[in-house]
């Protein structure tokens, strides 16, 4: 049987790789392990992930890696990006890490269009500990601190990064949302908020959905309807700000 | 580019225009900074400074973003900064600890203000423990207390240096005094003194091709086992406990003979100085001695002062006996009585500690 073909920025001595059966997490990897390899940048770019599962890609690829800690992979990739401007910086992060514990350096880092890439993993949940509410747990979802469902009157509504992120960015800005459900997309809008911070436009900002069908307590068919059905109608998939013509 | 200190210069200012010429001096890549006072001005005259010498700077969102942002900064291979106070010091205390976890030679500045919270912004000495081991670590950092604007700018060259030669998060513990006050010092250019300035180099985004000319760099400060964590933690003990002898500092004043040794450190140490001559010139036998490190701390220089015939031990401070307690769990065992004369948040006087020495001879 031939195997799935890895992408050349995998780091094959860490694979396996240790995330759950099921998980979104490995299928937003992949998508940007390939945009690096298509677009040759394996050597200048510079990955960070934060502390919640995206912690488990530490040592994912084969490329110069730092782990940070939760919420605060933005402000380290800001810093390195702003030390060696030719370095691409590419951060990667949970709902959590991005939209709770690190919104202050998310939203700022966006004001001030800093020359980064952002990648976040939204699965509704703070899974790493165990399946927690989220900013972007959706009305009606059961977490493990929200046993009877979230209450939009008691926690709030759902984070919409990307609505967000989009109006207050300047010229330049890249942001998009994309899903682990429709794959190629995902990795055509993870590729181009890599060639924009190549091209030193502005910030760069992808969400995913993405899946977690351990702390969701779902089977294969329950979690892609909840991804699909559930996820995809509140949350809209595709590019809100683009410096880039719609053809390209 | 010309060098921001040529030769020698007698200059009048600031402590924090002091700093500023001596990160430059120090070939200091970028500041990170989030404003409070009593600091601001490092930042307004790295600005100035900077745009003239080609350096960087960026103001975050937070103190928490300023100390991160340094730390990705130093992953890419650049002498970057910081400088701090009071609650700013509080937050920076985490990435504090991913730079002592991930040996990351972090810089910062901190002018100490009153406190607990908001305080003053005017001065203390309260920020001693945090400094020395804030974080959730073992307090594997450097610590220079300064006395003076000439400190200040010895030292800030020197924190750069140590942090780049050892790898350990490396503190210059001003205060507000220190900060705010004017004096006159040399500034020099640290080659015409023959003091060799540590270049930086990076971690990542090293020069080869990734799988062809070396591994990719993967770095980290989270482990999965217990051991694998208590490895690590050992292994940077036992280099931090390998470098004391070279790092501590100290002064002594009159120790020789001293029956009354004073114990202080930073801007209290010089009205110190001037308390012991005072009462020298009275035939007390007093003696003064000052911890320039206050981690690691001089330890084995005070046991011994401690033990050629001291009866007596002053420990004089601006907060409520945080010398006394680094100091106490350093010399554990000596049976010299401890007095003190702590003022939290003000100012202490030579004419506060002569007296407070006389009562003790009564
Ligand atoms: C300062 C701090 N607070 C809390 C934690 C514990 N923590 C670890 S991961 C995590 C949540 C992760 O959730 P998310 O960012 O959504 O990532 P996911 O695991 O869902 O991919 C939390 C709260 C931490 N590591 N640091
Ligand atoms: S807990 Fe959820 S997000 Fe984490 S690895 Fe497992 S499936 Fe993925
Ligand atoms: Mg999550």
């Amino acid at each position: 049987m031939t195997q799935p073909v890895m992408p050349k920025t995998w780091y094959v001595p860490s694979k396996p790789h240790k995330f759950c059966p099921g998980c979104g997490h490995p299928l937003i990897l992949k998508a940007l392990g390939e945009a690096v390899d298509e677009l040759g940048i394996q050597n200048q770019t510079i990955y960070g992930c934060d502390i919640g599962c995206s912690l488990l890609s530490w040592n994912f690829f084969a490329m110069d890696s730092t782990q940070t800690h939760h919420g605060r992979t933005t402000p380290v990739m800001v810093g390195m990006k702003r030390a060696r401007p030719e370095l691409i910086c590419v951060g990667y992060m949970g709902d959590g890490g991005g939209y709770s514990i690190g919104s202050q350096h998310l939203v700022n880092s966006a004001i001030r269009n800093e020359k980064v890439t952002l990648i976040l993993a939204n699965n509704t949940n703070y899974a790493m500990t165990g399946g927690q509410l989220a900013p972007t747990t959706l009305p009606g979802q059961k977490t493990e601190t929200t046993p009877f469902g979230r209450d939009p009157a008691l926690t709030g509504n759902p984070t919409m990064g990307p609505e967000m992120i989009s109006s207050i960015t300047g010229d330049g800005a890249y942001v998009a949302r994309g899903t682990v459900a429709k794959y190629r997309q995902l990795k055509g809008f993870i590729k181009k908020a890599l060639q924009n911070q190549m091209e030193g436009n502005g910030f760069s900002f992808v969400e995913a959905l993405s899946t977690c069908p351990t702390n969701w307590r779902t089977n294969a068919k329950q979690t892609w309807s909840w991804l699909e059905d559930e996820m995809g109608s509140f949350y809209p998939v595709g590019e809100l700000k683009s410096p880039f013509r719609k053809e390209d | 580019m010309e060098k921001p200190v040529t030769g020698t210069r007698k200059v009048f200012m600031t402590g924090n225009e002091t700093v500023a010429w001596a990160a430059l001096a120090a070939e200091a890549d970028i500041m990170f900074g989030y404003p409070i006072t009593p600091q601001n001005e490092i930042m307004h005259y790295w600005t100035r400074l900077g745009a003239k010498y080609d350096r960087g700077f960026l103001q975050t969102e937070d103190e928490i973003s300023a100390g991160f942002t340094v730390c990705g900064a130093i992953i890419a291979g650049k002498k970057a900064f910081t400088a701090t106070a009071g609650p700013g010091n509080t937050l920076m205390q985490e990435p504090f600890s991913m730079a002592e976890a991930m040996r990351l030679p972090i810089v910062a500045i901190i002018q100490q203000r009153g406190g607990p919270s908001s305080g003053t912004v005017i001065y203390s000495q309260q920020e001693v423990t945090l400094t020395t081991y804030g974080g959730n670590g073992e307090g594997h950092r450097i610590v220079y207390s300064t006395a003076s604007h000439q400190e200040l700018y010895d030292y800030t060259i020197k924190a750069f240096n140590t942090a780049w030669k050892y790898r350990f998060p490396t503190f210059v513990l001003g205060d507000g005094y220190q900060a705010k006050m004017r004096e006159p010092l040399e500034m020099y250019d640290p080659e015409a003194r023959n003091l060799e300035i540590i270049k930086p180099s990076p971690m990542v985004g090293l020069p080869g091709q990734i799988g062809i000319d070396r591994e990719p760099q993967h770095l980290c400060n989270i482990y999965s086992l217990e051991e694998e964590l208590y490895d690590v933690v050992l292994k940077v003990q036992a280099e931090y406990d390998g470098i004391i002898p070279e790092l501590v500092e100290y002064e002594c004043r009159e120790c020789d003979d001293a029956e009354i040794l004073v114990v202080s450190h930073g801007v209290v140490s010089r009205s110190t100085d001037d308390a012991v001559m005072a009462l020298r010139s009275q035939g007390i036998k007093v003696g003064a001695f000052r911890p320039i490190t206050l981690r690691p701390f001089p330890s084995q220089k005070l046991r011994e002062i401690l033990r050629s015939g001291v009866k007596k031990m002053l420990v004089v401070e601006s907060a409520y006996g945080q010398l006394v307690r680094l100091l106490k769990q350093e010399i554990y065992g000596e049976t010299v009585p401890i007095e003190t004369l702590l003022m939290p948040g003000v100012g202490i006087i030579d004419a506060d500690i002569i007296s407070k020495v006389k009562s003790l001879i009564q």
